[in-house]
């Protein structure tokens, strides 16, 4: 792969995560427990789907073979989807779509902080822009993991499974491949692997916040998001989320 | 860009005139945020350059947040404004990088915003300030320092929702970033 190619595989990693992960929040629109956490959930959403757009524009221009961002989001398959096995996990209960959130937000807090110093301009423009936003989505559901963890007992209970569901989807953020490795190399992307360490520590930081145990890291089975492989959850997500294009290709309003 | 733009985007192209620009400022300084609809386009900031390149009136526009469904809409009201008031084709370019920060909104913007009910950012938008656990927000109602933070998040992305505890009443606060 030419260098080119590796950036456009790796802006739509970005851009696939943050879609797939703002596609499930919103699939609580009209559900929340409460009015403020609607607000709350939608608008973290609108966040990660502006962001996704923002990398699925530079990685159209890369690619400049006449897709644009809309039809690079609504016309792939599963199997070019290149998003982290995490996000594709269905919500569940509430202690599941926070948990989610917020193993998510801790590795995207830190990619985006590295991608600032990214010897790409256009690629530390564009992560400014989404840390300021990712840094209050952080806060946030790190704030829902201690409530949750260090609330009730049926909260805890519920916390407990949550992580031990999630758990085995997270070597995945902090494992490297050759895309990134050679992206590293040119001082373009940061070695996921080199992010660990402060993914880590913040996550048993909130853990020990809220009562739960910091396991050991997961068996690295579940890696294959980069690459195309995924878990039966993301074909019915996009299955709703490209209906509209799929059925009445290229409509507009 | 689709087909037809470019061709339609040369008519009426011109030399500058005086006062061109200084005309340009004065028309975007009547486009409000649809969302916040007291605060102009200037006074938010995210106009960010006016100039005249290659016949046309050259504008540089900052959006506020990624997924701010409002982008588009400032965009087209921006365009239409100035062609109202004579510019033929005015040329948004929307520029990422640096990102748009509250700090960038005017004093007379934060001043319209505290008259409209909506407490303005606090402080500059510095790490720390951002990172901090909780600013010190005034109702814009009473004026009282004595609120709470109810929501992160408000009725759109640059807002959370405050209380205050004083005169009770609940209202947005703009958020720093």
């Amino acid at each position: 792969m030419n260098p080119q190619n590796d950036l456009s595989e790796y802006l739509l990693r970005l851009a696939d995560s943050a879609l797939v992960q703002g596609q499930r929040l919103c699939e609580w629109c009209g559900r929340a427990p409460a009015l403020e956490e609607e607000m709350a959930l939608m608008n973290v959403g609108l966040d990660l789907v502006g962001q996704a757009r923002n990398w699925y524009e530079y990685a159209a221009e890369l690619l400049a073979d006449g897709r644009d961002a809309d039809r690079l989001a609504y016309r792939r398959d599963e199997r070019a989807y290149r998003n982290l096995l995490l996000v594709e996990q269905p919500n569940g209960d509430y202690a599941v779509t926070m948990t989610k959130q917020f193993l998510y937000d801790a590795w995207h807090f830190h990619t985006l902080a590295a991608l600032t110093g990214s010897a790409d301009a256009r690629v530390a423009g564009i992560a400014a822009k989404a840390l300021k936003e990712v840094t209050y989505h952080l806060r946030r559901s790190a704030e829902w993991v201690q409530r949750l963890g260090d609330g009730t007992e049926e909260s805890h209970r519920r916390m407990v499974a949550a992580v031990r569901e999630l758990w085995r989807f997270t070597v995945e953020l902090v494992h490297a491949d050759q895309v990134e490795e050679r992206l590293h190399r040119t001082g373009i992307a940061p070695n996921p692997e080199e992010l660990a360490t402060a993914w880590r520590a913040k996550v048993a930081d909130v853990f020990a916040s809220a009562s739960l145990a910091m396991p050991e890291p997961a068996s690295h089975f579940y890696l294959s998001g980069k690459r195309g492989l995924h878990t039966e959850h993301l074909g019915l997500l996009l299955a709703e989320m490209q209906f509209l294009q799929r059925a009445y290709p290229d409509a507009t309003w | 860009m689709r087909p037809g733009e470019l061709i339609a985007s040369d008519r009426g192209a011109r030399p500058a005139a005086a006062g061109d620009l200084a005309l340009a400022r004065a028309v975007l300084e009547r486009v409000m945020d649809p969302e916040v609809p007291v605060v102009s386009v200037v006074d938010l900031g995210i106009v960010r350059e006016i100039d005249w390149r290659d016949g046309h009136l050259h504008l540089v526009v900052t959006p506020t947040y990624s997924g701010c469904p409002a982008t588009e809409l400032i965009e087209s009201e921006i365009g239409a404004a100035l062609e109202q008031a004579g510019f033929a084709a005015p040329r948004l370019e929307r520029r990422l990088d640096p990102a748009w920060t509250t700090d960038w909104i005017s004093e007379r913007g934060r001043e319209r915003l505290r008259a409209y009910g909506i407490a303005p950012p606090h402080g500059s938008a510095s790490k720390r300030s951002l990172l901090g656990e909780s600013p010190q927000v005034h109702c814009p109602q009473c004026g009282s320092a004595h609120t709470e933070l109810l929501s992160q998040f408000g009725s759109t992305a640059c807002k959370a929702l405050y209380r205050c505890r004083e005169c009770l009443e609940p209202f947005d606060y703009f958020k720093c970033i």
